[in-house]
């Protein structure tokens, strides 16, 4: 059990670092490699919550599905590097990182200032349990199953619509 | 020892906050599309942490509806980009202006 925090450190730094490095590189798939780097950590870190069954669905739908939807989008658009920024864009990217930092201030002012998370020392004791393809099949399959179907029919509009966007139009 | 759950959301946090930063300096439409995936990705994290030390199954059952959702969103936002770049032969965002007032 002491291995785990130290895990968790390592995790954290490799997924901060992947994404910094997605976000500074100007090929965008170096880009994309980076992020799939990220989305590997947090497959580890859903394994380290007891998560097992999103665990694997992380890494077979982003790291996989998506990701190799994006890849492809990039050779098949064949896509260079990320032209440099003309001078009067420069104030851009200073607003932008002000911004971002000024939300991460933010959240982790609310973070240290909510007494009630900080009560969350140890994982639940059900954790191991509910993590299991067995209890979220029994949940997807029971409680959930509406949201479920609406799911099937967000998928099958998704599939169409990609089609008729993508499609070549006829003359 | 075990990690507490403010480690957790704090991580979260950064990836969001990385994310929203990919978000406004990336000219890059996919790369900009790659960044919302990512902070999409915190929330799930998110999620999955209150999911566990609660031990409540509804935040994970959430997280497996948002990738399906997420799923459906890279096929459409690709296949926008791939019918964008069709008609404009560009992907960044400040050549791509048609319906700016």
């Amino acid at each position: 059990m002491t291995a785990e925090p130290l895990l968790f450190l390592f995790l954290a730094a490799f997924a901060v670092t992947t994404a910094v490095l997605m976000i500074i590189q100007r090929n965008p798939v170096m880009s994309a490699i980076s992020l799939i780097g990220n989305f590997f950590c947090l497959a580890a870190l859903y394994l380290m919550l007891r998560a097992q069954l999103l665990a694997v669905l992380q890494i077979a739908v982003y790291a996989g599905a998506i990701m190799v939807l994006v890849v492809f989008v990039i050779m098949l658009l064949n896509l260079g590097d990320e032209i440099k920024l003309p001078v009067r864009f420069g104030f851009r990217r200073t607003v932008g990182v002000v911004l971002g930092f000024g939300l991460l201030l933010e959240l982790t002012y609310l973070l240290l200032f909510t007494p009630e998370t900080a009560e969350h020392e140890m994982l639940h004791a059900d954790a191991p349990l509910i993590g299991t393809v067995e209890a979220m099949g029994t949940a997807l399959y029971s409680q959930y199953l509406f949201p479920l179907q609406l799911t099937g029919l967000l998928l099958l509009a998704a599939v169409v619509g990609a089609v008729i966007l993508a499609k070549r139009r006829l003359p | 020892m075990a990690v507490p759950l403010t480690y957790y959301l704090a991580l979260s946090a950064a990836l969001f906050a990385i994310g929203v930063i990919g978000v406004l300096i990336r000219r890059n439409v996919i790369v900009v599309f790659m960044c919302i995936e990512l902070m999409l990705n915190s929330v799930n994290l998110t999620l999955v942490a209150f999911s566990a030390f609660l031990g409540d199954i509804a935040g994970q059952a959430l997280v497996f509806f948002v990738m399906a959702v997420a799923a459906a969103e890279a096929a459409v936002g690709l296949a926008i980009v791939i019918a964008l770049y069709r008609n404009k032969q560009t992907v960044n965002f400040d050549d791509i202006n048609i319906l700016k007032w």
